[in-house]
């Protein structure tokens, strides 16, 4: 991080994305304000017409590369900034964007428009630390609020943030949710999804599905054994893996794995 | 000089990105460009293969600033197939979900996006230095909306508690009446906002808009009613695609939309005001009075006046739900068996305007084919003829205050340009 200097400057930057991740700092209705007395908001188009150029102490970064455009862009970007943060499963995993990945570009811009030949896209959409170094990442589709206050504030007083790592059961347990794996048979990622969404769905009667990505060391294969177990059929779980993080290794692996053992039985 | 061009390679304060190219020759605008370069994602074709229960998750993450829409739209067109009909208090409870997305999203428009313009800011952080109340008041509203949609949706940016048939939870009977003391709040609140946004000095434009929106038989328009237009058009939703078109624009990510006869229309608050004035709530009804709001408005710059009454209907909406809520016996409904697949259609009417989904689902239950047509690529063409009328009434201008007036002129509408399923940079050319 750089050298304190006052106040720090922040940039809000979108790749390809749904513009929720950064909505999540104009979500902080109750701190908005006391935030931007302590940080100058250099540049945020989203929100201010008013744009300072960089260096910037720290970049958010929402949205995975799918352009060229995009690939010089983020090059750009690393560059003029001390801190770079990846927020959300766009910017972390690729997004639900990268599906791409796993199907036939050319077909899906025929798919969609009349005439392909005027849309520019990569074949893949990935995630920002494949093309630049990141310093932190917040998952999460869309991140969540706390963290990115604990994030801001982490940068503040030049700390690391506190981010937890473990499992959404963790989560639930903290919360009180009765496990809706066991109580009730309901098929639930949570055991292989990492914390930090303060375990939302289980909270609502419904399976976790997977949308702040792979927590560390998931154990992938009793998961997808305790999802046949419930009746999910091969394809049905190589869906279920392959949503927000889809591309992100331990997901891919997951359902390409499901993917092809399907098609061979 | 006989050739000018203006650029605006960013327009700032909307979601999502895109830019304007205006070229000017002789003195006469001869091309405007609005042009979406906000990368493509490809729902449509992403959607096939998938299962009709996955679609509402799938395709809130089209708009993180209006995931709500694309649920109910996905949601109800889905549930025509499979044969379910939601109606009593969940039907209210999403009618609940969907008011609390509306006041979060023109809050933040009115607020955090317009209002800077009006009172010569570059955004709502250097606004509050001057007038922190407002902005104060601003994310007040904001925060109830979003309060709104965290007790029914779990969360407020792609809700997880919705789904085909209902909810996967229902909240209890505290939950809800939770929200009523923060909802009158915002009720004095919104309405205090429609009597000072009346004050605010707006340039005398008339545009002469074809209106199009949903209109029921007793609501103010959200989840369901008949396509009409103010130049008569009245349909059911069914037939959305026989009566509009899309087209692609080289210069554009987003398909733009046109009537069947090839004319631009306008999609969202002044189109859904203009059609539906009588269906106002109480207390809307009688603050459009009280400011002698023109029916219908015409000017664009108005439209903020616009949500701020539509806010109030939203409170008001929400808090007739929150006071006779009862849990309902079900969470959600399930589809009659055997599924038998099919094709469904929706229209519904997102903070911006119509959101139409049409989908064709085999009986298997997988998705065969996808169509969603959003509120901001049906008014592309139409703002663009909007900034077209702008820069023809402001052409002596210098380059610098032409390329602010017509950032202000797509604020006006409030284009979401995330929504380039299949969707700004100012570009101003003169001769
Ligand atoms: S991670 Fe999800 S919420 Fe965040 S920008 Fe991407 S799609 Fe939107
Ligand atoms: S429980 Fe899982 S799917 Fe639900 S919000 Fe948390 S991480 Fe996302």
């Amino acid at each position: 991080m750089s050298p304190p200097r006052a106040p720090p400057r922040l940039a809000v930057f979108k790749l390809a994305s749904c513009d929720g991740c950064q909505l999540t700092l104009l979500d902080c209705e109750n701190e908005l304000l006391e935030v931007t007395r302590h940080l100058e908001i250099a540049d945020f188009r989203e929100a201010s017409s008013a744009v300072i150029e960089g260096p910037y102490d720290v970049a958010l970064v929402e949205g995975s590369v799918t352009t060229e455009e995009d690939r010089r862009r983020i090059q750009e970007i690393r560059a003029s900034s001390s801190t770079l943060v990846t927020i959300g499963a766009c910017a972390t995993a690729g997004g639900i964007q990268a599906l791409r990945n796993f199907a036939d570009v050319e077909e899906f811009r025929r798919n969609v428009y009349p005439s392909p030949e005027y849309i520019r896209a990569l074949a893949t959409s990935t995630p920002v630390r494949d093309h630049v170094p990141v310093d932190v990442e917040l998952r999460g589709c869309p991140i969540s609020k706390h963290q990115l206050l604990e994030l801001i504030s982490a940068l503040l007083t030049h700390r690391a943030p506190d981010l937890p790592h473990d499992s959404v059961c963790i989560e639930c347990k903290r919360r009180g949710n009765v496990c809706v794996l066991v109580a009730r048979g309901t098929p639930c990622l949570g055991p292989v999804t990492q914390a930090g969404c303060g375990a939302v769905c289980p909270a609502y009667d419904r399976g976790c599905y997977g949308c702040f990505g792979p927590q560390g060391t998931p154990n992938a294969p009793s998961m997808i054994h305790r999802l046949h177990e419930l009746g999910m059929s091969r394809a049905e779980v190589s869906r279920v893996f392959r949503t927000f993080n889809a591309a992100s290794p331990e997901f891919r692996r997951a359902s390409e794995g499901e993917a092809r053992e399907g098609e061979s039985s | 000089m006989t050739e000018r061009t203006v650029a605006v390679n960013y327009v700032a304060r909307v979601e999502g990105e895109g830019a304007l190219r205006v070229r000017i020759e002789q003195q006469a605008v001869k091309e405007v460009e609005l042009r979406i370069f906000e990368p493509p994602r490809f729902f449509e074709a992403f959607l096939r293969g998938r299962s009709y229960l996955e679609a509402p998750d799938i395709t809130s993450r089209i708009c993180g600033i209006c995931p709500v829409a694309y649920q109910m739209s996905a949601s109800h067109a889905l549930e025509s197939i499979a044969g379910i009909e939601v109606r009593g208090p969940l039907r209210s409870l999403r009618r609940l979900l969907y008011a609390g997305e509306w006041i979060e999203s023109h809050a933040l428009h009115i607020f955090l996006l317009h209002l800077p313009d009006f009172l010569g800011f570059p955004d709502a952080v250097h606004m509050a230095e001057k007038h922190p109340e407002v902005v104060k008041q601003g994310l007040e509203l904001k925060r109830v909306g979003n309060q709104v949609m965290e007790v029914l949706g779990g969360r407020a940016i792609h809700p997880i508690n919705p789904r085909i048939g209902g909810f996967y939870r229902c909240p209890n009977r505290e939950e809800v009446q939770g929200l009523e003391a923060p909802l009158e709040g915002a009720l004095g609140q919104a309405e205090a906002t429609a009597r000072f946004v009346a004050t605010l000095p707006f340039p005398n434009v008339e545009e002469d808009y074809d209106f199009v929106s949903l209109r029921h038989p007793e609501e103010y328009p959200m989840n369901e009613g008949r396509i009409v237009s103010s130049s008569g058009l009245d349909v059911p939703f069914e037939r959305f695609e026989e009566e509009f078109q899309e087209q692609q624009v080289p210069w554009s990510n987003a398909l733009q939309s046109r009537t069947k006869e090839g004319r631009t229309y306008l999609v969202g608050p002044l189109a859904r005001f203009a059609l539906n004035r009588d269906r106002l709530t109480p207390k809307a009804a009688t603050l459009a009075r009280e400011l002698q709001v023109p029916a219908p408005v015409r000017n664009p710059f108005q439209a903020i006046l616009v949500r701020s009454l539509e806010m109030v209907v939203a409170i008001e909406e929400a808090l007739r739900i929150v006071r006779s809520y009862h849990e309902p016996p079900e969470p959600f409904l399930s589809p009659p068996t055997p599924f038998r697949g099919g094709i469904g259609r929706w229209a519904t009417e997102a903070p911006r305007g119509l959101l139409y989904h049409r989908y064709e689902v085999g009986a298997d239950g997988i998705i065969r084919e996808a169509k969603i047509v959003p509120p901001t690529a049906q008014n592309q063409a139409r703002i663009e003829q909007d900034v077209r009328h702008l820069v023809e009434r402001s052409i002596g201008l210098g380059d610098a205050e032409l390329q602010d007036a017509c950032e202000r002129a797509i604020r006006n509408h409030d284009p979401c340009i995330s929504c380039a399923t299949h969707f700004l940079q100012l570009d101003l050319q003169r001769d």
